[in-house]
Formats: C-alpha cells, structure tokens, sequence
C-alpha cells in the first residue's frame, strides 16, 4: 500500500514538475493608472496592456478591415470584447490588498483595442467592488501559470490619477532583486494561495498614503 | 503462505515505485544536462536570476529567449532570406529545450514503452513519429483554417479546444485499455505465485477448458511481449511445477518467445504503435500555432511551416533521449528479476502494469484539468 502511494506521489510530483516548466507564450507591457476619488479612495484600475507582435498577428488573423494592416477601434471592438470576457477567468491577472485585505473587481469598462506599429494594445478600466480608503494598496499583475509575461512599461509603468497629496508610489519588478525579498516574505508569511509559481514572475505595485 | 503472497506483490509495487522514481529522476536529471551544457554556454550564477528558482529558471528564461527571437527573426527573413537558416536553428533549439511542455507526450510515451515491454529502437521511432505527427497536425490547422478559410483567432481557438480534449480522451482510452491488457497479465502473474490447494482436484476435462481460454487470452497478451529469456527459463520450471494445481498460472510468461524482432518491425507492429502516436501526436503546440499564423501574416507561410518541422526535430530528439532511458531502467530491473523465483515475473507484471496505470492517470488527469497543460491560446 505504502508502494502505490509512493507511485502516486511520484506520478503527481512529475506531472507538478511538467507544469511547472511551461514558458510563457504571450508577453504583455503594460501601463496602469490608479484611480482616486475626490475623497482620496481608490476606485479603480485602468490598464493599457501592449501584446508582443507574434500575439498581435494572431489575434487579428481573419479579420475584416478596410485597409489592409490597420485596423480601427470598431473593427477591433468585437476582438475587445471577447478579451474582457475570457480575461475574466483569470481574474484580469490583477490582484489588489488595501491594508492587507484583497479586494475585489468589477466587470471592466470603457474597454477597446489599438492596433499601431503590428501590436495590438487592450485599454480597459477595472472598477473596484467598493471604492476603499487604505494606508498601503498593494497592487499585483500577473499570470499565476505563467503562459503571459507581464513585464511594466520602462517609461511611466505605474500613474497616480487624483491621488491624495503625500502618497509614495513603489514598483516592484520581477527582475529586481529587492522584488524578490518581499516575495519570499509574502510567500513565508501568507496563506497558500499565494504561494505558487507565476508569483515569481509579478510586478508589485505599493502605495502608501498618510 | 500468506508469507508468499505478500512478499512478491510487494516487491512488485515497490519495483513499480522504483521504476516511477527512476523515470521522474531521469526527466529531471536529463533537464539538468540540458541545462548546464547547452552548447557549451555557461550556466548563468543563482544570483543573475533569483527569482525565477535555478534551472527551471534558467530553462524558462532559454526557451522564452528562443521563442522570441522567432518573430523578429521570421520579420528580418522578409528581407534578407539567409533569416531562414538563423529561424530554423532557433526553431531546432527551442524543440530541444521545449519538449517538456505539449500533451505530456514525453511523459506518455515513457510509460507506454515500459507498460508495452518495447523496444529502445522503437522508443526513439515513436518519438520521432509523434512528433513529425504533431508537427503536421499544426500545419494543418493554420494550413486550413487560417490560409484557406481566413478563419479568425477564435475559430482556430475553438478547433485547439476541441482537438486538445479529443486527444486527453485518447490518453485516458489508450491507458485504459493498456490497463486493462497489462491488469490480466499481472493478476495471472499474481494468481502464479500464489499456490491454490483448492484446486488441486479440479477434472481434467475443465482444466482442458481453462487452458483453451487462456490460450486464446495469451494470444491478445503476446505481442504486448518483448523477447525474454529470463522468464521464459524460470517459467518453464514453474510452469511444470505448477501444473496439477491450477492453470491461471504465468502460462505465457513460460511459453512466450515474445514477438520477434523482425515481427516487431513489421506492418502488426506498427499498427500496435500507430496508436501510441496518435495519442500522443494529435495535440499540437500552441507555440508552433502562433509561429505559423505570424508567419502567414508575414507572407512567408512556407518559412513558418520549416520552422514548425525544424521544431518538431528538436523534440523528438529529446523525447526520444527519455525514451532511450525509459527503456534502459526498465531492462535494468527485469535483469535483475529474472534471477529470483516467484517473484520475477510478478515484478515485471508490475511494473508494466504500473506504467499503464500512468498512462491512464495522465489521460483523465488532464481531460478532467487536474494537470495544468499547456494553455492553448485563447483569449
């Protein structure tokens, strides 16, 4: 009995291995805007996500367009949707704490795409649930299994709309050393659902607020 | 007597275990030797990329590396054609260094040459097969849907979806009916070793009957059976020992002389591998898509299609290094069972036995999405 645990066990460890080992296929640069409101809560997350040109040419394979190679917004629109729509699966990739506690997304809105220089770029606004005044936000973008690489853009990767006076923005990148500290922590120190592979690879995004 | 029993159907599952672990082990250790020597460039210090955890890292990091250069190296071919030959490289290399990731094949294709007693050659046959196979099944996707048809993204998405389920249900039948083949000749094996007094008295006339229905049982059994002398020696002493008490006993395993190498190599033989291939061939590679649709964006549909056989190159040589060691582990420990009594062919039973199960853990593991397989490109 011991003996067929011990294949079982081996048989998950190979498969959890093999997963592991998936390497990304899309990238994605990204930029995002953290909305404020007046009364200095945060409402929501706007991003602008660049795919990489080989994604690009997929995603735009078979569609109508005017002239050919550019495509308008409205041609682009129901390749919008179907993004906003199967993004939530994977819960935009975007994860928020406000003090330490998660907070959740609504649907997106004012969602379309660009297409401009063979890349495709998805701008969408994810309202939080409920609008939360915290000290520290943590934002994180990512994609748990991995298959999209997130990397920030190099050049304002991270706006503040409307932010109360003082706030301190900080981005981690998963290239960063420091990065990698702060994860290990979170990873010793939170639950498990955090704990998993594609966490390696997630840009963090803090804002302290006095 | 319960001493008998216990002992060998132990060391049988521990023998599966063993070979399971080796197999793990090897996977890993090849991935290693990938890692460090690839070409002879240096392995990158822990420290240059902490975060992404050592060699998995660092294979990550290549393969990403690989795969990238892929669209500005098929853009660079539409003006300067000697491209092509830098894309197919990367597209050999990227094979290699890829070839954990579509369908589990690899793993599918261990487990399959080890519950079917195949043989290296075959091995590295199956893996070139099945990749040549996935190599085709992708061309043939963009091929018709996105040349011929100009289908959108969505489309194609959708044909991904359906084929990458049809070929885990073809896993999880595969290993089903490896199970079911490889289960009968372990439980005989099983019942060998196990003396049953009962039926020390049974007519003769119903052993006749017995023995007509286990013919026709081995005769399904037997090209499942590699070439064996060990047992086949071992049962033949057994086998006359055994013969009043009962008839379920490892008959086959006596008189089996297991198929011969040129049966192996013939029409019979590759029907049986034909299945193998399909199995694990149908589910193309989402970066093999991805390559082929930017190419056909690019005008150069033909370089795409060069790069995906140039692809399919490189995982089949890896496949078919995994398959070579699949292969040898097992050979190792039928060497060292066929010297013991009893036990050895229940062990080799097992073993077998234990890969098919593999086989049909892979399969519905992934049909039911227990096993995060590649993500197929839908988005």
């Amino acid at each position: 009995m011991r003996a067929l645990f011990a294949i079982v066990l081996a048989a998950g460890l190979s498969l959890a291995a093999g997963a592991a080992r998936a390497h990304p296929h899309v990238w994605i640069t990204a930029t995002s805007e953290l909305l404020y409101a007046p009364d200095g809560s945060i409402t929501g997350v706007r991003h602008a996500w660049t795919f990489d040109d080989m994604f690009s040419a997929y995603a735009v394979q078979g569609l109508e367009a005017k002239t050919k190679g550019a495509y308008t917004r409205e041609e682009l629109g129901p390749l919008a949707q179907t993004n906003v729509e199967s993004l939530k699966e994977y819960a935009y990739f975007t994860f928020a704490r406000a003090d330490g506690k998660k907070e959740r997304f609504q649907e997106p809105v004012d969602y379309y795409l660009d297409y401009k220089d063979a890349v495709l770029t998805l701008h969408f606004t994810l309202p939080l649930k409920s609008p939360v005044r915290s000290r520290q936000l943590v934002l994180e973008v990512f994609d748990r299994s991995f298959f999209i690489d997130f990397q920030m853009a190099k050049d304002n990767p991270v706006r503040l709309v409307g932010a109360p006076a003082g706030c301190q923005m900080k981005l981690d990148r998963p290239s960063d050393g420091s990065a990698t500290a702060q994860k290990l922590n979170e990873q010793t120190f939170l639950n498990g659902e955090n704990s998993n592979f594609g966490l390696m690879f997630a840009n963090k995004i803090t804002v302290d607020c006095p | 007597m319960t001493d008998r029993l216990q002992s060998p159907l132990a060391r049988g599952l521990l023998a599966c275990a063993a070979v399971v672990a080796v197999l793990v082990v090897a996977d890993a250790a090849l991935h290693d030797i990938f890692a460090q020597n690839p070409f002879g460039a240096p392995r990158p210090a822990p420290s240059a990329e902490p975060e992404a955890g050592g060699v998995i890292g660092w294979l990550l990091a290549k393969q990403s590396e690989f795969y990238r250069q892929m669209s500005s190296t098929i853009r660079a071919a539409k003006s300067d054609g000697s491209a092509v030959w830098t894309l197919l490289a990367i597209s050999f290399a990227y094979g290699i260094f890829h070839a954990a990731g579509p369908g589990h094949g690899k793993a599918v294709i261990a487990s399959y040459l080890v519950a079917n007693r195949e043989t290296a050659r075959r091995g590295i046959a199956l893996s070139f097969a099945s990749a040549l196979m996935q190599s085709l099944v992708a061309i043939l996707i963009v091929g018709v849907s996105a040349w011929l048809l100009n289908a959108t993204a969505k489309t194609m998405c959708k044909a991904e979806g359906a084929i990458e389920i049809a070929s885990y249900a073809l896993i999880a039948l595969f290993g089903l009916r490896l199970v079911w083949v490889k289960g009968g000749s372990f439980i005989r094996a099983l019942q060998a070793v196990q003396p049953v007094p009962a039926l020390a008295g049974v007519p003769h006339h119903h052993h006749g009957h017995d023995q007509h229905d286990h013919a026709h049982h081995h005769h399904e059994a037997h090209d499942h059976h590699g070439h064996d002398h060990g047992h086949h020696d071992h049962g033949h002493g057994h086998g006359h020992h055994h013969h009043g008490h009962d008839h379920v006993h490892d008959e086959h395993c006596g008189h089996s002389h297991g198929p011969a190498p040129s049966e192996l190599a013939g029409p019979g033989g590759w029907r049986r591998g034909l299945a193998a291939i399909l199995t694990v061939g149908i589910r193309p590679c989402s970066g093999a898509i991805l390559v082929l649709v930017f190419a056909l964006a690019q005008g150069l549909f033909w370089a795409g299609i060069a790069a995906t056989f140039l692809m399919g190159l490189g995982t089949a040589i890896t496949v078919a290094a995994i398959a070579i060691i699949a292969v040898s582990a097992r050979d190792v420990a039928r060497r060292l069972s066929a010297g013991r009594d009893g036990g050895g062919a229940l062990f080799m039973r097992g073993i077998e036995f234990g890969a098919a199960g593999l086989v049909l853990l892979f399969g519905t593991g992934l049909l039911l999405g227990y096993i995060a397989a590649e993500r197929t490109t839908c988005f």
